[in-house]
């Protein structure tokens, strides 16, 4: 018995009225984001729109006693695949939207194919249910997890083998494609830290002195004045020096009493 | 079907939307007294006072800034996502409530006249819905750093949303062994199975994951790099402000009381008693039972803050190298051992073979680290080839030769300056 419905019962091959309101309000909706997931502009729109289709679907399966189902869907897919998904396509910026130009050529009739395939394949599954329908009281019998394990450890263990095997070797292909074999070892932070200190190291021992003049002009555009009363170039960002954005420091150099006095007459 | 299933599925619906009601209120209510209670205690950590001006012992000082939060001006930055950037929050806010729905609060009570448990529903996989439902708050965390249209967030939503990718699956192979023992992923059922002894002593190692992999899910300090201040100014939520920011502080806190109540469910018995006081469970109708699951909470609450306050924030390269390479593959060797053990309690292996295996996997594991250890040892000896002739300049020179090395360059340029 779902324990969601339970104060509702149903006779099985009936639909309850909670699960009818439940369709009924999220059918169209997971309808209408399947649909503007094709056709709105932003590559992270469709991504989003698709978990949410994933989500709803998940909820389906759980009103409909399928409880472990829903929430692995969630966890696997919506959890883990699109977010990987989501994680790609957010480093390509907000801005962006899809190239339409097609690179792989063939491209329309390999997904025609594949489609059919799919379709085929989903013609099968579902007609083939029609015949030998066990119901769900039967199917959950020892609990909705444990019949699932039974089936998967037992009957389907082979093709769960074949699916993870086919999953680790894709993994290991990727990280393959991946690696990079370093030339050299990589220097530790000890040994860096006693590079810095070495005669002669172009490494600063110790942070770099923060840019402006202090109680004059703070900004990061002016560069810090060594003790001596010289501009220290390290002080100030590379990006602002190539752009040519880095201030003189003489209006903000402090002068001794002597040297004020000559300059000013 | 359980007993606590059986109660459950026999609530009214009224009953179901006042529990909900309870839930949402707690979980609000712990937040605003976990965030006094955060700042108070870290302050005596760092021998301050803390807020204490607001209410008795500025106990409503939460309230005050969120209110105060909640008047501030709402920005919609120019580049921002404007659908996105306001979906980010809610669903992070969403999400962080819905996970405490299977928390089992109390032992059995009577309710307006109904007997029933302080729990809103009971699935028979309620401790993989909890999962599930973390890993749809991720995506507000994502989704706010990406739709604010500038460079920290996006780095510190990309930082966050692997880091709580990778750790989620620490976490769910630190659960894996409670499931075994338990055989159920249901919490009351995890529950009732501790009524001898809690899984944190018999699981000891999973629960030890677990407590890392959690802090790492909710981006608490010593590991909250996605916000890491000194980096990434806010992180994901830099460009937030107002309201919105308030429901990502709401959802931080939540989820933190979140995963400190399902480690009490998991792992300490959840509102079971300590050892040798079970008769206070049938105190005020069993209603006492709640004041044990609030202090074993509260003490994970209190665990968080003091993390905060002793540990500096780890580098990002290495955080990711221990979930992967050390959190991940300890746990996958002790799923291994405790699945072998449990096969051989369900069948009754007798002593003698139990414990040359456990002494077997002890030896091969002291030999796996012995070998590790001599790789380690090579590694050793070609870093102190590479240590160099004392440095001459280590220390600052003394301050009698400072004049040497500034004052003429400084006169030198003043003239071809003047020139």
């Amino acid at each position: 018995m779902n324990l969601i419905l339970a104060a509702n019962p149903f006779t099985p091959g009936q639909t309850g009225t909670p699960e009818a309101v439940l369709f009924w309000i999220l059918a169209p909706l997971a309808v209408l984001a399947a649909v503007s997931m094709i056709f709105v502009k932003k590559a992270v729109h469709s991504a989003l729109l698709l978990a949410w289709v994933m989500i709803t679907l998940a909820i389906f399966y759980i009103a409909e006693d399928a409880p472990f189902l829903g929430i692995v869907q969630i966890v696997v897919y919506t959890g883990a695949v699109m977010m990987l998904f989501l994680f790609i396509l957010m480093l390509v910026g907000v801005d962006s939207s899809d190239s339409l130009v097609e690179t792989i050529k063939g491209q329309r009739v390999m997904a025609m194919i594949g489609a059919l395939g799919f379709a085929v394949l989903l013609i099968g599954a579902i007609g083939r249910s029609y015949t030998g329908f066990a119901g769900l009281t039967a199917a959950n019998t020892d609990g909705n997890v444990e019949g699932l394990a039974q089936l998967l450890f037992t009957r389907y263990v082979w093709a769960f083998e074949v699916v993870s095997a086919l999953l680790i070797t894709a993994a290991l292909g990727a990280m393959v494609l991946g690696h990079r074999e370093r030339s050299s070892e990589r220097p530790t932070q000890r040994e860096l830290s006693i590079l810095r200190f070495r005669p002669g190291s172009k490494l600063p021992g110790a942070p770099l002195p923060n840019p402006g003049v202090y109680a004059l002009h703070n900004a990061v555009d002016v560069p810090a004045l060594l003790p001596d009363g010289t501009p220290d170039p390290s002080s100030v960002s590379r990006v602002l020096k190539a752009r040519g954005d880095v201030l003189d420091t003489k209006a903000f150099e402090m002068h001794t009493i002597e040297e004020g006095e000559d300059e000013s007459k | 079907m359980s007993e606590v299933q059986q109660l459950l599925g026999n609530d009214p619906g009224w009953l179901t939307l006042v529990k909900a009601l309870i839930v949402f209120v707690f979980a609000v209510l712990m937040t605003l007294m976990s965030i006094w209670g955060e700042r108070r205690i870290v302050a005596r950590m760092q021998m301050r006072l803390g807020p204490n001006r607001t209410g008795p012992f500025g106990l409503v000082q939460g309230l005050a800034d969120g209110v105060k939060l909640a008047l501030k001006e709402d920005i919609i930055p120019k580049a921002a996502d404007a659908v996105v950037f306001v979906l980010a929050p809610i669903i992070a806010a969403t999400t962080c409530f819905m996970s405490f729905a299977v928390i089992p609060m109390t032992g059995k009570v009577k309710l307006f006249g109904h007997e029933t448990t302080m729990q809103l529903t009971d699935l028979p996989v309620g401790v993989l819905y909890i999962l599930s439902i973390a890993s749809i708050g991720v995506y507000g965390i994502v989704l706010a750093g990406w739709s604010s249209g500038s460079t920290y967030p996006l780095l510190g939503g990309l930082r966050s949303s692997a880091q709580v990718i990778s750790y989620e699956v620490a976490m769910g192979l630190s659960l894996v062994a409670v499931f075994l023992y338990a055989g159920s992923m249901s919490t009351s059922d995890i529950i009732d199975a501790q009524n001898k002894i809690w899984y944190a002593i018999v699981l000891f190692p999973s629960f030890v994951i677990y407590v890392i992999s959690m802090v790492g899910e909710t981006n608490r300090a010593p590991f909250d790099l996605a916000e890491a201040e000194g980096e990434l100014v806010g992180g994901f939520h830099t460009e937030y402000s107002s309201l919105k920011f308030a429901l990502f502080f709401l959802a931080e806190y939540v989820n933190i009381i979140t995963v400190s109540a399902l480690a009490t469910t998991l792992f300490l018995g959840g509102y079971h008693a300590l050892p040798g006081l079970t008769f206070t469970e049938s105190w005020l109708g069993g209603y006492f039972t709640f004041f044990w699951f609030l202090a074993k909470v509260l003490a994970f609450l209190f665990f968080f803050i003091w993390l905060r306050g002793t540990l500096p924030r780890l580098r990002y390269d290495q955080f990711m190298k221990f979930g992967w390479k050390v959190l991940i593959p300890a746990s996958l060797v002790w799923i291994m051992l405790v699945s072998t053990l449990r096969v051989f309690s369900l069948q009754g292996t007798s002593r003698a073979y139990v414990l040359g295996f456990v002494v077997g996997a002890i030896l091969l594991g002291l030999g796996a680290s012995s070998i590790y250890d001599k790789t380690k040892k090579r590694k050793a000896g070609e870093v102190a080839a590479l240590v160099y002739d004392a440095p001459d300049f280590a220390v600052p020179q003394l301050p009698m030769s400072v004049s040497t090395f500034v004052v003429p360059s400084a006169a030198a340029s003043k003239e071809s300056a003047s020139e």
